[in-house]
């Protein structure tokens, strides 16, 4: 019984969440992956890229809301995300024509590009703060929970609760069905596989008559909706707040390069895999030694490797680490 | 004659590395472009396919002057190109670079693909393998076999055994008789000068961006004077 208890606890405490950060993370590395390896440089502005789009998709959603629509138990923002999309499409392919194409002409280096990348993440930011400003946003709709702790309690007899919000299904099931969408398309279509040549081998797709710029209009729609769709998730499980989509960086380029960039199924992974290194580390596991040990071994301490107010250390030390050791990334990417 | 490509000059900002250089190929005819390092061999490829940027000369296939069509356009209209290096996709299956080489068509592939595989039945064995872990000798049978994904007219070929064992290259310039025998305008450039002149029917001989030799494989193979310079002895 009290090991079934821990393992409740875990599942509420550790795994649920870093399957739902995980998720969140993955969608965002697989958009700055493709942007790697299609336009070759990392792009600093996609943190705020996420956050234009998830705005976008915030105000949708109240003026469906202030129209009365719904989706009963599951959050409007589902609705008003084909608009956000649209909107950060938009917004990317802009900044694509009017700010990216000019140095992509002049055949730039990859450093330059990531300056002016810095550029547009300042103008993406201080835009977001004009429309919506700084401050919290919940938009959240619809049922909280699944299963509530206290719900599962009585259902199971057990003495721990789990809890299952919403949005943590939604977001771990969006991710699946989005991601899955993604690699049968660049595996199994014939424009797919053109862009995985085009970040292959550019000069030998340009021989074969694969046109660059489709490619690269191609790869910020994607991007864009990669950016929405992951941006929306996690404003929907936490909330909107600008700085947060600045702050995710870190933990989105650690899981790009843990992946190996350039490498859109590394990515994948590597999301989950820094979700779970930083949810593990920073857990406080008393509760679950109190379970499994004998009562004399209980621990006295709160047996936490790190408080989790340096939750983003441990992705910079990721970071460092796979760069010093394995600098393509666990699955093979291109060395950065 | 089915190919030309005639007076070609050109070069890169400014400096001509190439003069007035002509080619000329047929249909089921092997033709190499030799000379020392240096001389403007890959070059004039790059001027025939319309990459080099300044360049004047004109280029016709089959009576028609394509000199003013685009890369992409030339590769459309029949001609197709390996290049020296990076010439496959190493991250892509063996079987999706010769989709790739078929990019611009539509319709059934399949079949050429399997045309492919009975050309080259190696790569058959080995097409759900990322083009990237083959051999040396592998991976150009997979760059030859992606160019002839388009069913081209004339093919150029930049080098095609560089860096490849005596054993592989003997291997790959079978290959090439073979394509010419489906009748296909086969133009190389080759650094192997006295293998290729074996199987060539003609050969151009460069020297600083300059025709300096042209004639058929046995009279530029027995001629003394350049079996001296470009031959080794």
């Amino acid at each position: 019984m009290d090991f079934i208890n821990s393992i409740v606890l875990l599942c509420n405490f550790l795994i649920i969440p870093a399957l739902t950060y995980g998720s969140q993370l993955a969608l965002g590395a697989i958009g700055v992956t493709l942007i790697y390896g299609v336009l070759r440089f990392a792009n600093f502005a996609y943190g705020d890229l996420m956050a234009f789009a998830t705005m976008s998709v915030i105000l949708v959603t109240w003026y469906l809301q202030s129209i009365g629509v719904n989706l009963g138990v599951l959050p409007t923002a589902l609705i008003a995300l084909p608009f956000g999309i649209i909107a950060t499409i938009a917004i990317s392919l802009f900044f694509d024509k009017t700010v990216f194409k000019y140095y992509r002409e002049k055949k730039s280096d990859p450093v330059i590009l990531i300056v002016v990348s810095l550029g547009v993440m300042f103008i993406l930011n201080a835009l977001v703060r004009i429309i919506i400003g700084p401050g919290d946003v919940v938009f959240m709709d619809g049922a909280r929970f699944i299963i509530k702790a206290r719900e599962f309690k009585d259902l199971t007899g057990f003495d721990e609760g789990l809890a299952l919000k919403s949005t943590q299904l939604i977001t771990f099931l969006t991710t699946i069905a989005t991601a899955s969408l993604l690699f049968y398309f660049l595996n199994k279509t014939k424009t797919g596989k053109s862009m995985r040549a085009y970040s292959d081998n550019e000069d030998l797709a340009l021989l074969s008559g694969i046109d660059p710029n489709k490619i690269i209009t191609l790869t910020w729609v994607l991007v864009s909706i990669l950016a929405t769709v992951a941006g929306t998730l996690y404003g929907l499980d936490k909330s909107f707040k600008p700085l947060a989509y600045w702050n995710n960086l870190l933990p989105i380029f650690a899981a790009t390069i843990v992946g190996g960039i350039g490498n859109p199924l590394g990515a994948f992974y590597g999301g989950f895999v820094i979700a779970f290194t930083e949810i593990a580390l920073t857990y406080a596991y008393k509760k679950f030694f109190v379970y499994i040990l004998p009562e004399h071994l209980e621990p006295n301490s709160l047996v936490q490797y790190i408080s989790t107010d340096y939750k983003f250390a441990i992705s910079f030390a990721i970071l460092v680490i796979v760069l010093i050791y394995r600098p393509n990334g666990i699955f093979k990417g291109k060395v950065i | 004659m089915y190919f030309s490509a005639k007076n070609l000059t050109g070069g890169y900002g400014g400096v001509n590395i190439i003069e007035d250089c002509s080619f000329e190929v047929d249909q089921g005819e092997i033709v190499s472009i030799l000379g020392p390092n240096g001389a403007g061999k890959s070059t004039a490829m790059k001027a025939i396919l319309g990459i080099l940027n300044n360049s004047s000369g004109e280029v016709s296939l089959n009576g028609q002057d394509i000199t003013k069509l685009k890369t992409q356009d030339r590769i459309k209209s029949g001609i197709s190109f390996v290049p020296q290096t990076n010439n496959i996709f190493t991250e892509l299956t063996v079987q999706e670079n010769l989709e790739m080489g078929a990019f611009l068509f539509d319709g059934d592939i399949n079949k050429r693909i399997n045309e492919m595989y009975t050309l080259f039945p190696i790569i058959k064995e080995k097409k759900d393998q990322s083009a990237g872990e083959l051999s040396g000798g592998q991976r150009q049978q997979v760059a030859l076999a992606r160019a002839l994904m388009t069913n081209p007219k004339v093919l150029m070929l930049d080098e095609p055994t560089a860096g490849v064992s005596p054993i592989v290259m003997d291997e790959i310039f079978q290959h090439i008789l073979n394509i010419k025998k489906q009748n296909i305008a086969v133009l190389m450039v080759e650094q192997n000068a006295r293998q290729a002149l074996e199987i060539s029917d003609r050969g151009y001989i460069l020297v600083t961006g300059k025709n300096a030799y042209e004639g058929n494989g046995d009279y530029l193979l027995n001629d003394s004077e350049i079996r001296k310079s470009f031959l080794g002895g």
